[in-house]
This record gives C-alpha cells, sequence and structure tokens, in this order.
C-alpha cells in the first residue's frame, strides 16, 4: 500500500502519522509539500493534523487553497482515499470535500487530553477493525474542533450512517455532556458519501502502541492497511 | 464576516460576559466577527462588487457558519 502525507507550512502531526503508516501498513509514505501540484501514484492520500498558515483566518482556510490541494480534490474525485485528521479535517471542511464546520470550542480552550470515542460505523476502510458501538479512547488537541453543520445536513449524515465516530463517556453513553467542545450531535469525524474520505479530530495516530500510553488508535491504520493491501 | 445567527459565538459570549463584569448590563448579546481592509487597484465600481463577492464566496468568508457585508469605499 502506497500512500502520501501532504506536509503544509504548520503541519506537525505529519511525522506521527507517517510513523504509523510505515510501522502497521509496512510502506514509510511519501510526504509531499503543499507547493508541489502534483502527487504521486498512492492508495491513500493524508491531511495530518497541525496549525496550517497559522490557522490564519479560519483553521485550513489557507490549506484549503494550496497548490496542491487541486490535485488532493481530483484524487478524491476518482475515489482514492483521503484522510483528515484534526486540521486535516477543518481543511477537508474548507476545502468542500467534507460538509459542515469546524468552529471555536465551546469553552473557547485549547483542549488537549484523551477522550472517549463511540465507533458508530465499521462500514469503512478507516473503521473496518472496531467493532460497531465500541468505545476507544483517542487523543484529541485542538482548539477548533466544534462540529457545526445546518440540521438538515446533520440529519443527512445521520441517516445515511455517515458519522464514524462521536464523542461519549468512558461508559459509551452520548449526550451532550460528554463533547470536550460543543460539537453537533457529538460529532466527532464523518465520512463522504462513499466513504472514501474520512475527517476526524481525534488523532488515531498518537496512541498506536502501548508505549505510547495506548493502542486504541492501531485498528484504524491496521484497517486502512488491510483494505489497501494489493 | 460574522457568524450566522443560530451559530454558537462563544466568544461573543464571553466578550458580553466581560462587559457584563464591567457594569455594562444594557449589553443584550455580542456576536464576534472579523474585519478586512482590501485595497484595489480597480476602480469600476461594478467590478469590484463582483470581484470582492468572489473573493468573500471562494475564501474570506466560510458561508456554511458565516454571513458577509462589504462596502465599496472611494
Amino acid at each position: 500500500m502506497k500512500s502520501a502525507v501532504i506536509v503544509f507550512p504548520g503541519s506537525n502531526c505529519d511525522r506521527d502519522v507517517a510513523v504509523a503508516l510505515g510501522r502497521i501498513a509496512g510502506h514509510a509514505p511519501t510526504m509531499v509539500w503543499h507547493g508541489d501540484r502534483a502527487i504521486p501514484k498512492v492508495d491513500l492520500i493524508v491531511l495530518p493534523g497541525g496549525f496550517s498558515y497559522g490557522d490564519y483566518l479560519r483553521s485550513g482556510a489557507m490549506a484549503a487553497h494550496s497548490p496542491v490541494m487541486t490535485e488532493v480534490a481530483a484524487r478524491s474525485k476518482q475515489g482514492v482515499p483521503v484522510l483528515g485528521i484534526c486540521n486535516g479535517f477543518q481543511i477537508l471542511t474548507e476545502a468542500g470535500l467534507l460538509p459542515g464546520a469546524l468552529v471555536r470550542n465551546a469553552g473557547l480552550r485549547f483542549i488537549c487530553r484523551d477522550v472517549h470515542l463511540k465507533v458508530e460505523s465499521t462500514e469503512s476502510m478507516y473503521t473496518r477493525r472496531y467493532k460497531r458501538g465500541q468505545v476507544i479512547r483517542i487523543p484529541i488537541a485542538h482548539a477548533d474542533g466544534n462540529y457545526r453543520a445546518d440540521a438538515k445536513t446533520l440529519d443527512r449524515l445521520e441517516g445515511e450512517g455517515l458519522v464514524a465516530v462521536r464523542y461519549c463517556s468512558p461508559s459509551g453513553e452520548v449526550g451532550e455532556q460528554h463533547t470536550p467542545n460543543g460539537s453537533a450531535r457529538n460529532i466527532a469525524g464523518i465520512f463522504n458519501e462513499r466513504r472514501t474520505v474520512l475527517g476526524l479530530m481525534p488523532h488515531p495516530e498518537r496512541l498506536i502502541e502501548p508505549a505510547l500510553g495506548g493502542s486504541d488508535g492501531r485498528p484504524f491504520f491496521e484497517g486502512i492497511a488491510e483494505a489497501l493491501a494489493a | 464576516m460574522t457568524l450566522k445567527q443560530g451559530v454558537l459565538d462563544p466568544q461573543g459570549k464571553a466578550i458580553a460576559n466581560a462587559l457584563h463584569a464591567l457594569g455594562f448590563d444594557s449589553v443584550e448579546g455580542v456576536r464576534q466577527g472579523k474585519f478586512l481592509e482590501l485595497d484595489l487597484k480597480d476602480t469600476d465600481k461594478a467590478s469590484v462588487e463582483k470581484n470582492v463577492k468572489s473573493m468573500c464566496e471562494r475564501l474570506l468568508a466560510n458561508t456554511v457558519i458565516e454571513d458577509y457585508a462589504f462596502e465599496v469605499l472611494k
């Protein structure tokens, strides 16, 4: 499986996700600078976490118009999987590859801690190694992770099973009090219609082995590797 | 650019609380937004308006969550 990680000025989780992909999928990704217009032929494109362009204007707004994003959008249209983690999720919404928007956390603070997530859908290459309804522990680190969309869009996402993961309590209860950032309907990650694009605020690449404090993020990359094994 | 009505504006809320703490009790609500000044070499008003509208739609505002308004000054 070949993958590419797009590096924007201000990306800071590009290496973490490259290590996760390299170790678990067995093939180190190609790092592609945001100013490049070409992306090598790959099975997966990753937009990593970080603070591209210093979050100027809005998180992800400037990166969404980086030269490389024209090619990312074109590949996505062809069906190439695109994964956006944290800032990558913000970039995907700003680029119109996923619906909705991520605004300032309801509590206004930057939040960096582990949260519990409920896996809502396992019908994707990203979540296939989890069980439906499984509660996992994954870190978040963001100031703008409050997912917002109009009611019609939220209903559609839920109705079509396009919510990938939701914030929940350690025992799996999904209630407003369990969303760390105020996200509508506790949404932490969503798919596009074909489930080839996934955007999520939590960082599965940060917990891929016990030495890092947990390995709940590991099945995420195992699923990707399994689905894209060629 | 301001957040649309109905989109939670936690920063506006925090500012309103701070104003209340200072004794400005008449404040019923605050919406925080952004203000940009653009210098354009274009002088034709119609084309400036068309251009700026396009800039707002494509980059300056995120119309999923924000409203925008602009004024052309000489």
